[in-house]
């Protein structure tokens, strides 16, 4: 079931605009999210460009329901969860250090349920 | 990167880096050489594709269809079947739950066309006594090896219709996924008697074992796909010598297990990791459906199978080789066999797992020790109240009138722990020390272990009778 959640707050601009990624969650995942599987989110404008490290940390203050160990170990995720950013592997992206770009599609999947 | 012009878009063991397209040449790939190299599916055998919703089965699942759709001569060349076992009863899902990831995968499952079968686990209360016996298999000499098999069938290909083979066996789909009230609540019942996390997988895994090998054998398929990934078997390496089942690790890890004897299980998918299968489902769009199962959002310290998936996980971040490690050390595997004279018969299988026994050992080996130190450990904590239902229960026999026919004993005397115990191999004992009640297991492992203690107390009993047949002096004994 793919329900799409649209969060909108009132835009500021700032010097950087707001960027606008997608995020999805795939393998299970999506149950440390209520069951949404896709998100719209509209990040607040930054002076510096967001990076995945920055939106991890947004998305675990803003997003995670429950049980955040499952999700995130430290600063990246959990072993086990794949990234993908726009269909690519995030380790071709530079992992943590890649930086956010508007309408961005990212995907986290759970590797560790299914068989 | 191997093509050089696509970008890429994925890495897999560090340095391999693949564009799209050649990502799904090397999967299909990887699966046909499988099937290929171990050459152990026969050109149109009926085989069984054991599909749980997960990404990896449901990739194995288009695997197969992939590879059925392609032309010959590379076409692959069984007849499939798909079981998928509702073990939402087990889990703690509710009803409207599993009505609805079971009307998703009916959805994926009529897409194939392939004959399917949606069974929940509470049938495991109606299994005969057969299932915890294992067939003989086929040693007929006319059999063909594997590459005669294909060069007949392949000339006699222009007589078949593949057609009809496929619409005869559409018209078999069951769909079984009712299940009564009572086994429902033997199910929960079941479950809940059992106090550790790690019993109840184990319990969970060996009852859907069974019924698929149940529903294989009634419908005569004689293979079983399942979809472990090389990341789920390197877990599960660890995890069994954890759990003490490291006399069946061969079998258990290795690409066939050949226990059941007439119905073989293969593993396809055991060399493909779970990053691969994933990227895989979701480039391809696999249809999968995501169904939480006993461990799921449980911590890391909550049995032992979760412990070694959290174990192997986090060393793999760091040590990407780990899981690959392992791999190739189950490949290495090999089962023991016993020294077997000709007057010994086939060794006894455990009761639950059907791998051959392990604790017939002497008296000086390891399983010994331990079972001394549990004695000794637990000669304090015997409580003389706890043998008097024991002994009333005998009293009863003794009597002999009182019983009646059928016995009420027979039926009133439940196979105590230290009766199963005899029947089963380290792990399974582990396994059944862990349930509160035994009486809550299904009917035909409580018939079928009376039935064995039966036999083994006759043969005690007359064993003083029986001629040895490597007496050759003529058996003074007999005289």
């Amino acid at each position: 079931m793919v329900t799409s959640m649209r969060r909108s707050f009132n835009a500021t601009l700032k010097c950087q605009p707001e960027m606008f990624p997608r995020v999805r969650k795939r393998g299970g995942a999506e149950l440390l999210f209520d069951g949404v599987k896709n998100h719209h989110v509209t990040l607040p404008g930054q002076s510096d460009p967001w990076d995945m490290k920055q939106l991890l940390a947004w998305i675990r203050g803003n997003m995670l329901k429950e049980r955040p160990e499952l999700f995130m170990q430290g600063d990246t995720v959990r072993p086990g969860i794949l990234v993908l950013i726009n269909d690519a592997d995030w380790e071709l992206m530079g992992e943590l250090e890649y930086q956010l770009q508007d309408q961005d599609n990212i995907v986290f999947i759970s590797t560790l349920h299914g068989g | 990167m191997k093509c050089k012009e696509g970008t890429a878009v994925l890495i897999i063991r560090v340095n391999d880096a693949f564009c799209r397209s050649c990502f799904k040449e090397y999967f299909i790939h990887k699966f046909r050489a499988m099937l290929g190299k171990n050459r152990v599916i026969f050109p149109q055998e009926k085989v069984l594709l054991a599909v749980s919703g997960g990404t990896a089965s449901c990739s194995m699942l288009s695997q197969v269809q992939e590879g059925l759709s392609r032309e010959a001569p590379k076409k692959l060349r069984f007849v499939p079947g798909i079981i998928y076992i509702d073990d939402g009863g087990a889990c703690g899902r509710s009803a409207e739950e599993r009505q609805r990831s079971n009307a998703l995968l009916k959805s994926i499952f009529t897409e194939t066309g392939f004959t399917y079968f949606i069974v929940s686990l509470e049938q495991v209360f109606s299994l005969p006594t057969s299932v915890l016996v294992p067939g003989t298999s086929d040693p007929d000499p006319s059999n063909p090896s594997y590459k005669q098999a294909v060069d007949q069938y392949i000339k006699e290909k222009q007589t078949l219709t593949e057609e009809n083979v496929a619409s005869a066996v559409a018209q078999l789909n069951i769909e079984d996924s009712a299940y009564s009230p009572e086994h429902k609540l033997a199910l929960e019942r079941l479950f809940s008697s059992m106090k550790t996390l790690t019993a109840k997988e184990d319990m969970l895994q060996t009852l859907r074992q069974h019924l698929i090998l149940h529903i294989a054998r009634e419908n005569g398929y004689s293979k079983v796909m399942m979809g472990d990934s090389c990341s789920r078997l390197a877990v599960k390496l660890l995890s069994n010598i954890a759990l003490g089942r490291g006399a069946a690790l061969a079998s258990d890890t290795g690409f066939s297990d050949p226990r059941y004897g007439d119905v073989v299980i293969v593993r396809p998918m055991r060399d493909y990791s779970s990053k691969e299968i994933a990227f895989y489902s979701r480039m391809f769009n696999v249809p999968s459906v995501f169904i939480s199962g006993l461990d799921t959002k449980t911590h890391d310290k909550a049995s032992i199978q979760r412990l070694t998936e959290s174990f192997v996980t986090n060393l793999q971040f760091d040590f990407p080789s780990t899981v690959s490690t392992i791999y190739r050390t189950s490949e290495k595997l090999h089962t023991v066999m016993p020294p077997q004279s000709q007057t010994a018969e086939p060794a006894s299988k455990c009761l639950l797992c059907l791998c051959t026994l392990d604790t017939k050992v002497d008296k000086a080996s390891a399983f010994h020790a331990t079972l001394v130190s549990e004695q000794l450990s637990q000669i304090k904590l015997q409580d003389p109240s706890l043998d008097a239902p024991a002994q009333s229960a005998e009293q009863c026999c003794t009597e002999g009138q009182g019983c009646g026919p059928g016995g009420c004993c027979s039926s009133n005397r439940l196979p105590s722990h230290q009766d199963l115990k005899t029947l089963l191999c380290y792990s399974c004992r582990l396994t059944i020390k862990d349930m509160v009640a035994t009486n809550t297991l299904p009917p035909y492992i409580i018939t079928e272990a009376e039935k064995r203690q039966k036999r083994s107390q006759m043969k005690m009993e007359i064993s003083e009778y029986l001629l040895e047949d490597d007496e050759e002096d003529g058996g003074t004994a007999a005289l």
